[in-house]
């Protein structure tokens, strides 16, 4: 079906599938004007878009090693870039950013601009060179430019830390949403959103995650766009919301210093009551409410992760050439850009909806009691997603009386706009998209590096194609049950263990990747201590500061990737110059990497 | 000079280029925070604070990649670096 020419034919492919896609909703909508219950509804959409998923993967599935590693190096531009983006965007990016946002205003926005400013580094320092390169994997990088088995290990360490935080993470929130999406225990639901993973990925490594990933990019962001416009028109605010909410976004401001926003406190006894989680407005909407420092360190933090987390670099180890690669970077952050400046305005649109008492969807001001008697509130509030209580006792909803969660903002706010429901369950089928994707770029990344890395190229290399690919299929089992695991123990939040994968990543791969390529007197010793360096330096950092020191320049534990890689670059270079320069090889290696033409430095079977 | 240290050289300056405007946009501009929400500049009227995180710094990011993919582009084949289409 896919066969022959399924390159040329894939804005065919995909269009026809984005069609089907529409069509599907539209057949939705009907059925519940029809009748269908909301239920049934969530169900259709995530169970119809995951099958479709797990169709895409058992049809790119192959037993050829470039394919499973790099999709056959023939991913075009636009295509990868779609990849790249869905690959990017995880649950916590489509679930959690928008109530992050809709409550820590200015502040959390460093991790917008951190999330795509990395990009830049992405592009310019080092996609294109690792193309060059012709690796599987970052630590293929790694320890073939550096040379060594323990380079190689160092860079693998590095990776199944900072992944396996990410990925924990990601099975959780497909667990998540399966869980509320098909009525299921969440401890089952994380095996089911395992299996689907694995489904996707299993048969085809690389080039199936590729090409589901594409198609689960167009699901999330049609069900991330139709929300924002859809809320934006019918509230009157505007057509194009990211141009036309300024008013809006004035607005609220006015309403916030009419209902006393930061005046009014709650007291400790009355904010015991309210379920772990939730949380009420206390900052500012749009008022720049943080220190230069903290926003940019976290910002900073957030850049530098990008520029090193490897399920990301992985995806421009698919383009046909260094051109490609570069070109299809603009793409990831252009397809990335189009969910990223709509979060804001899904804030700013559901914060509006609540508070303004001139819209019929305001509930701030009204009575209690006629707010506890609304469908979507007792929904939500079942779902422990939102709360209110009469601190006061005057009978009248404040400001600092109602509590939501930072879900809610993406997940309820389309049905308290008064949308139909088949769009919520849109939006379910768009966050197990996202979730997905996300996990599967990670588990294959970190199975990747075991089988190639250190299966193949250290304990084993004579091992023969078929066998390599079976290792590589069981890590991925492996390694997705132990994700999985993890996930249903809920030991920690979904935002949290995100920002740490990015610190950990950066710690420990920042510069031995950079200076892999831009600095040729960088040698393996120097790699190897800046990389087991900075990982330990960050990591104590972050076990300090949780067990009660205070820290400095107000590094947090958010931001304890500064600490880990000051410590990996000075060691890196510290090191490298003690030691002997890399040889004349070696170094006729990083002048080949710099120029886009010629042979890869590894081939295409290695 | 070789042609090979010719080309590093001049994609070295390209990377300084994009690195400052990066630079300006990822960091510099937030030293100000302060200073850009009290501006009388308001795009589509928004507090340009605002607008900066939730959509300038990042148009610009966007825009500055190709930017700086076109001109790599232009090094390369100017000292005929630049692959075959068929590679």
């Amino acid at each position: 079906m896919f066969k022959g020419n399924f390159i040329n034919n894939l804005p065919k492919i995909y269009g026809t599938y984005t069609g089907g896609f529409i069509v599907f909703i539209i057949l939705m909508a009907i059925a519940e004007q029809a009748g269908m219950s909301a239920k049934v509804i969530g169900i259709c959409f995530v169970a119809f878009t995951v099958l479709i998923y797990a169709l895409i993967g058992y049809l790119s599935r192959t037993i050829q090693v470039d394919a499973y590693y790099l999709a056959g190096r023939q991913v075009p531009t636009v295509f990868n870039g779609m990849a790249t983006a869905a690959d990017w965007m995880s649950g916590a990016s489509f679930v959690a950013m928008a109530g992050g946002i809709y409550f820590k205003g200015y502040g959390y926005m460093a991790l917008l601009v951190g999330w795509t400013g990395g990009y830049v580094l992405v592009a310019s320092l080092l996609a294109p060179y690792l193309r060059k390169f012709g690796c599987y994997t970052v630590p293929d990088f790694i320890g073939t430019r550096y040379g060594g088995n323990l380079a190689r290990l160092s860079a693998v360490i590095v990776l199944t830390v900072a992944s396996f935080t990410y990925v924990t993470a990601q099975i959780n929130a497909t667990g998540t949403i399966a869980s509320v999406a098909l009525d299921i225990p969440f401890n089952i639901a994380v095996y089911v959103g395992l299996a689907s993973i694995l489904m996707c990925s299993m048969l085809g490594g690389m080039r199936a995650v590729t090409w589901t990933q594409v198609a689960q990019y167009i699901v999330l962001i049609i069900a991330y766009l139709i929300p924002v416009f859809w809320i934006s028109n019918k509230m009157g605010a505007g057509v194009f919301p990211h141009l036309m909410l300024a008013d809006e976004v004035a607005r609220i401001a006015e309403l916030e210093a009419q209902f006393g926003l930061g005046s009014v406190k709650n007291s400790a006894a009355d904010l015991k009551q309210v379920p772990k989680g939730l949380s009420g407005i206390t900052k500012a909407h749009a008022e720049v409410n943080t220190t230069p420092w903290k926003f940019i360190s976290l910002a900073v933090c957030m850049m530098a992760g990008t520029a090193s987390l490897p399920h990301v670099m992985m995806r421009y180890f698919t383009t046909p050439s260094v051109k490609a690669a570069r070109r299809s970077v603009g793409w990831s952050l252009f397809f990335i850009f189009l969910l990223y400046s709509s979060a804001p305005m899904l804030a700013t649109l559901s914060k509006l909806s609540l508070m303004d008492p001139n819209l019929a969807t305001g509930i701030i001001g009204k009575s209690i009691s006629e707010v506890q008697a609304i469908d979507w509130y007792q929904n939500w509030n079942q779902a422990n997603l939102m709360f209110v209580s009469d601190f006061n006792g005057n009978g009248t909803l404040e400001l600092n009386e109602f509590f939501m969660g930072g879900k809610a903002v993406v997940l309820a706010t389309p049905e308290i706009a008064g949308l139909p429901y088949v769009i919520s369950g849109l939006v379910a089928a768009g966050g197990m998209a996202a979730a997905m994707s996300t996990a599967d770029g990670l588990v294959l990344a970190i199975s990747n590096a075991l089988s190639h890395d250190i299966y193949y190229k250290m304990i084993n290399p004579k091992a023969e194609t078929a066998k390599r690919l079976l290792i590589a299929r069981i890590l991925l089992v492996l390694i997705g049950f132990a994700g999985a695991t993890i996930a249903a123990l809920e030991i920690q939040g979904i935002l949290g263990s995100v920002i740490w994968a990015f610190d950990f990543a950066m710690s420990g791969l920042f510069f031995p990747l950079v200076l892999g390529v831009w600095w040729k007197r960088a040698n393996a010793q120097g790699a190897v201590a800046g990389m087991l360096g900075g990982l330990a330096a960050g990591t104590a950092y972050l076990i300090a500061v949780r067990s009660g020191y205070p820290g400095f320049l107000d590094i947090t534990q958010l931001t304890f990737g500064i600490v880990g890689s000051v410590v990996s670059l000075v060691l890196m270079i510290v090191v490298s110059l003690a030691t002997k320069a890399p040889d004349a090889a070696t170094q006729k290696m990083v002048d080949d990497v710099r120029v886009p033409s010629g042979k890869a430095i590894l081939g295409r079977q290695h | 000079m070789s042609k090979q240290a010719q080309h590093w050289e001049k994609t070295r300056g390209l990377l300084f280029v994009t690195l400052a405007i990066w630079f300006v946009f990822s960091i510099g501009i937030f030293l100000f925070g302060a200073e850009m929400e009290a501006s009388s500049i308001r795009p589509f009227g928004y507090p340009l604070s605002y607008y900066m995180t939730c959509q300038g710094s990042l148009g610009i990011f966007v825009i500055l990649i190709f930017w700086f993919a076109g001109r790599q582009e232009k090094i390369d084949e100017e000292f005929g670096f630049s692959e075959r289409e068929d590679d």
